[in-house]
């Protein structure tokens, strides 16, 4: 029996479709999801969101939100959710570089964390591109 | 009388503003489908949203020992946000809107809570409610600009955050917002909701009892912590999308209308052109006839 997955951001209904196996950034680590899974709530890191269906796998970069693992489907809701293939990898590495420049000259403990929350999405972003592109 | 040339130049003006209202209303028609969209696609991260904290909110008890947010305290300062439009010319959108703001504040401010009167500050987003609250006196707290054509949920979290710490903090006891709710392309309406303290959901009793069956991750509690301010930020973003819409819808009305006026006074124009012209050929035939008499007699 198949997954239903939807991912969802405020904005928009980013994915929706059966899949066979969804792997999420979970806050204390990686969380593999498979048909039959015990009903769960969690909140979401920031991270890579892998689905599998059949041969192929899918990517999503994820920052911030929730899980929930219904038993008639999964649902993620995230805060930021973009496709690996909407990601510029040329703007997310020029991201990642502002945000460390930025990281250098804050004070404020409140901006350290609000910087430091975008160095490391604009990071995963950049790792997801760069993975993109070595899988060709 | 006026001369041909002041109505042919009257006429001129004229269809130069029912060029410029048509081209108006082609704009805030094409935004306002835009806008429509994103109230349709915002709504499934905000159903499941609140799907979720019903059942989370059925596994930890929902009250002010689990999270602050929560708190019924007695009401001496509130806040109300208003969010409005930066720019006019969309009819009586922003008027309506804050003249409900400013009954709902002289309402709140007599209702006293024991000796002390309830104290109200504005939060205001977009420009025309600034400038109506001020104008009335209403004290503000604090103001953003209006969010652009295509908010984002990032634009709203500042909002958010500054809402939440300020309630937090005490120094507001509850959270209002002031918005137009989009009722259809003709009709918009005023709308005030309380966000802070967060309204308990309705629960089922069917929820209640399949949450045992829920694993949370670390804890209900530590779920529901990072929740909560999730639901306000998607209030405030529900707030200001129904807003934009409104604002869009109201603008293409009110520029339809113009650009009708406009023309029903261009067909008046025409015709006392026209009334003019023939008036001024005949009077030009009858002095040349009668020039023509006074010669040949």
């Amino acid at each position: 029996m198949p997954l239903q997955l939807e991912v969802v951001s405020p904005e928009r209904r980013v994915f929706t479709d059966e899949v066979d196996m969804v792997v999420v950034p979970g806050r204390n680590g990686q969380l593999g999801i498979l048909p039959h899974h015990t009903p769960l709530i969690s909140s979401l890191g920031v991270g890579e969101l892998r689905i599998k269906k059949g041969d192929t796998e899918q990517s999503l970069l994820i920052s911030g939100g929730f899980v929930e693992v219904r038993p008639d489907k999964v649902i993620v809701m995230a805060d930021l959710a973009e496709h690996s293939d909407e990601i510029d990898e040329a703007r997310a590495v020029e991201a990642r570089r502002q945000a460390e420049a930025e990281l250098q000259q804050t004070k404020d403990p409140v901006d350290i964390a609000r910087v430091r929350a975008s160095l490391q999405t604009a990071l995963m972003r950049e790792r997801i591109a760069t993975r993109r592109r070595s899988r060709g | 009388m006026p001369s041909l040339k002041d109505i042919r130049g009257r006429i001129g003006s004229v269809r130069n503003i029912a060029q410029i209202t048509r081209a108006m209303e082609m704009v805030a028609a094409s935004r306002m489908k835009r806008a429509q969209e994103a109230i349709l696609a915002a709504r499934p991260y905000a159903d499941e949203l609140e799907a979720t904290l019903e059942r989370v909110a059925g596994a930890a008890n929902l009250d002010e020992d689990v999270d602050p947010l929560l708190a019924n305290r007695p009401v001496r300062r509130a806040a109300i946000i208003v969010i409005t439009t930066d720019r006019g010319l969309a009819g009586s959108l922003n008027a309506n809107a804050t003249r409900s703001v400013l009954r709902w504040v002289a309402d709140r401010a007599a209702s006293r809570n024991g000796d002390a009167q309830v104290e109200i500050e504005a939060i205001t987003v977009g420009r025309k409610g600034r400038d109506a609250l001020r104008r009335a006196g209403v004290p503000i707290a604090a103001h953003f600009p209006q969010l652009g054509d295509r908010p984002s949920f990032s634009d709203v979290t500042p909002i958010a955050r500054l809402v939440t710490e300020d309630f937090l903090s005490e120094k507001y006891d509850e959270i209002d917002i002031a918005y137009s709710t989009f009722v259809s392309t003709l009709a918009q309406k005023p709308e005030i909701d309380t966000i802070l303290p967060i309204q308990r959901p309705e629960m089922a009793e069917e929820t209640e009892r399949t949450n045992d069956e829920y694993l949370f991750e670390p804890s209900p509690g530590a779920v529901l912590r990072r929740l909560l301010p999730h639901y306000v930020a998607i209030g405030i973003y529900r707030a200001v999308l129904e807003n934009q819409a409104s604002e869009q819808s109201a603008r293409m009305i009110a520029m339809r209308n113009s650009t009708d006026n406009a023309n029903e006074l261009i067909d008046d124009l025409t015709l006392v052109y026209n009334k003019t012209r023939q008036a001024t050929i005949t009077r030009e035939m009858i002095e040349i006839a009668s020039g023509a008499e006074a010669l040949g007699g």
